[in-house]
């Protein structure tokens, strides 16, 4: 093993990561709030990477070059769309089955999983999409055929994951809505009776999760290039698995397990097989429900009649 | 004059809060749905460009804010809040009608019209149809054995294809490397897709419930990949072909194999192609009523009651000493065996299987059979199941917005009618002169 290859998978492995922890922070959340597992929350990541396409053709079809401006307009209008998908579907999906018993939301989100993909397929086609490489620019470090490969947008995730990272944890550590968020996530009705409105803050972290999703899907479709209607399936279950490594219902958990999942993915993928890397991701899944369920930095379960 | 004189009467009527809360509803409504379906369905991604088709989101949101204005208005007529009160009651309802047995005995009449019906359809189908109902039938097992788990269990199994594809594999891959035939194959293919339920069940039933659906979900991905790369022992994206059935060793085929003898030269009858489909149809059917008497007899045993206990309260359970990690492993496993024997016969009807009939949307479609038959009731899954792959077959022009309708049915039905559009019964005992 050449420690260039190595060194190339860690650097896959650390923005595959990036990536599965932004997708896992709308997992960890929701769950923390609702007790549900939001299986739609996948199909919010592929809808952004659609809206993130659409928008850079019709800005360039506008003639603007700016690429920085072009950006940072498809990083807004993406977030913006991608939460209001996410308030939508907590509105029509989730909220009238509060209370009803633990099956209905479950069997609720999967149809809404179902209509996202399939809606998409039917209004988008079924073909890969993409977008052209817009940032070419690469670092490289050695000499010859052993080089280490490191591209601007492979930076620009880490980056702009650590730093909607920070900012989400210093929203819920030191604002109001952040208190709010963390008295409903641990009692729900207390909160209620001291005056949150709970229904308005299950919303907004509904919201919140979409809207770091949609940071997700702008980051891996410059990075990529490409994607379909389907994506979101096989990325939501493997950022799932990295909400449940990382503790679940914990925020920073979720950025860990995300790193540790995607750096241990490309490990395999680059020393094993590749075929199988689906196969390790869900298979760590497994076995971290069978021997650690609480995850790294979760607090066990303890259920209450 | 007198029409002015009117006009504030009629604005003064027009303009009541109710109209205008509709209207403010409807604009929402409209502009949410314009943001939301604006970009992914009005302009629709061409190579690096877009095709402008802002008609389609402007037609859809338009018909969302007509349809909220007027719902917001019906709501408040008497009527609209009747119905909206009736909404409400039926929640609060528990859901299931107890029914005493000999209220139940009264329906046995029906059953036999229905036997003599199933088994007389395939003599007069046509091969197409023929196959239709085989579908139908495969389908009809499946939500049985799904409907164990999700419905009675309570355990939302996404990935039941994993157990379904073990079934089709277990037969063919039996086939290549142990000779082995459909009928020795159909036992062990069941038992090793219970095993494989087992061995999945086992550690993930122990834990909150929720953990299954993605657990199960991953699994049915698992499967569905090994499948697909290891080429070397199942033929990968290739598939690999199945046997064909047989009865008492004699062959569905026009000239039997060396040593054999096939079904129409022993019969002394003309050689018919759709014999095969026939027997298939016919033994599928058998299965199908045999699993209809074993859960419906199950649910009255002690195992069927601690299933749906447990479905309803599992705490309560754990407190009055029911074992709920072997309860519920009880009921996975035996929907996965289901599962199994349901591949079984999906493999030797096609003939030939690769991985792509196991994806998740075959997942989904056994659980929207499930869920529309309403989760439990036995009835309900059998009509779901023939209505949802019957009714493709009639609307075939509207094959694309299969999935689609499957997704919006699960959401309102859990929304609407979480119980199932049949209402779930539960057999009582009755003692003479206890009960009023």
């Amino acid at each position: 093993m050449d420690w260039h290859i190595l060194a190339q998978q860690l650097v896959n492995g650390l923005t595959l990561g990036s990536i599965y922890g932004l997708i896992a922070i709308g997992y960890t959340m929701v769950y923390g709030i609702v007790g549900m597992i939001n299986f739609a929350h996948g199909d919010v990541y592929m809808i952004s990477a659609y809206v993130t396409a659409i928008c850079l053709a019709v800005l360039f079809s506008f003639g603007i070059d700016s690429l920085p401006f072009a950006l940072l307009a498809t990083l807004a209008t993406t977030m913006l769309i991608t939460a209001a998908y996410g308030w939508t579907i907590e509105r029509i999906a989730y909220r009238p089955l509060r209370g009803a018993p633990r099956l209905a939301p479950l069997i609720s989100a999967i149809g809404m999983s179902l209509v996202l993909q399939n809606g998409v397929q039917l209004s988008q086609g079924a073909k890969t999409q993409g977008v052209p490489s817009l940032i070419p620019a690469t670092l490289r470090f050695g000499e010859g055929n052993d080089f280490v490969q490191i591209t601007l947008v492979q930076c620009m995730i880490v980056v702009v994951s650590l730093t909607s990272m920070a900012a989400l944890t210093w929203l819920i550590q030191r604002t109001s809505l952040g208190r709010q968020c963390r008295a409903t996530q641990q009692d729900r009705r207390m909160a209620a009776i001291l005056g949150i409105d709970t229904d308005r803050i299950i919303s907004t972290v509904f919201v919140i999760g979409a809207a770091m999703a949609a940071i997700a899907g702008v980051l891996v479709t410059l990075n990529y290039g490409s994607f379909d209607f389907y994506i979101g399936f096989v990325t939501g279950i493997k950022a799932f698995t990295a909400a449940v490594l990382g503790g679940i219902g914990s925020l920073p958990g979720a950025m860990l397990g995300g790193l540790i999942l995607g750096l241990s993915e490309a490990l395999f993928s680059g020393m094993v097989n590749t075929d199988y890397k689906d196969v390790f991701a869900f298979s760590l899944l497994v076995l971290v429900l069978i021997f650690r369920p609480t995850g790294l930095l979760g607090k066990p379960e303890v259920e209450k009649v | 004059m007198p029409s002015t004189a009117a006009s504030p009467a009629t604005r003064g009527v027009r303009w009541n809060p109710v109209f205008r809360q509709a209207v403010l509803e409807a604009t929402a409504a409209f502009a949410l749905a314009l943001l939301l379906l604006g970009p992914i369905v009005g302009l629709v991604l061409d190579g690096y460009e877009v095709k402008n088709e802002l008609q389609r989101p402007l037609l859809i949101a338009a018909i969302i804010a007509v349809g909220r204005f007027l719902v917001t208005l019906a709501m408040h007529t008497p009527t609209g809040q009747a119905a909206l009160e009736r909404f409400n009651a039926r929640r609060r309802q528990p859901g299931i009608l107890v029914v005493s047995i000999s209220e139940n005995n009264r329906q046995r009449w029906w059953l036999l019209v229905i036997v003599a019906l199933a088994l007389s359809l395939p003599f007069l189908a046509s091969k197409y149809w023929l196959t239709v109902l085989i579908q139908a039938m495969i389908y009809v097992l499946l939500g049985l054995g799904l409907n164990i788990v999700v419905g009675l269990a309570g355990l939302l199994d996404l990935g039941y294809v994993a157990f379904y594809a073990v079934g089709a594999y277990g037969l063919a891959l039996g086939a290549q490397y142990l000779d082995l035939g459909f009928w020795s194959a159909l036992p062990l293919a069941a038992m090793l897709a219970a095993l494989f339920g087992g061995i999945l069940g086992f550690p993930v039933l122990r834990m909150h419930g929720d953990y299954l659906a993605i657990v199960t979900l991953g699994f049915g991905e698992i499967i569905r990949l090994v499948l697909n790369n290891w080429l070397e022992f199942t033929g990968g994206p290739n598939g690999i072909s199945a046997p064909p059935p047989q009865l008492f060793g004699l062959e569905f085929t026009r000239t039997a194999k060396d040593g054999g003898m096939s079904f129409h030269e022993y019969f002394q009858i003309s050689y018919d192609p759709l014999h095969r489909f026939i027997f298939i149809y016919l033994a599928l059917f058998l299965i199908v009523c045999l699993m209809v008497v074993v859960v419906t007899r199950l649910r009255d045993m002690p195992v069927g009651r601690a299933w749906e206990a447990l479905r309803e309260d599992e705490i309560a359970c754990r407190a009055l000493g029911i074992n709920h990690v072997l309860v519920k492993l009880s009921a996975f496993m035996m929907g996965a065996m289901v599962g199994g024997i349901a591949g079984v016969f999906f493999a030797t009807y096609q003939g030939f299987i690769n991985p792509m009939s196991f994806n998740f949307f075959e997942s989904a479609l056994i659980v929207a059979i499930v869920v529309l038959g309403g989760l439990g009731s036995t009835t309900g899954v059998i009509v779901a199941a023939l209505v949802l792959t019957v009714l493709p077959e009639l609307l075939r022009a509207f094959a694309d917005y299969r999935v689609f309708t499957f997704g919006v049915l699960m959401v309102s039905m859990m929304i609407w009618r979480p119980r199932g559009l049949i209402r779930p019964r539960r057999r009582a005992f009755e003692v003479k002169g206890l009960c009023p």
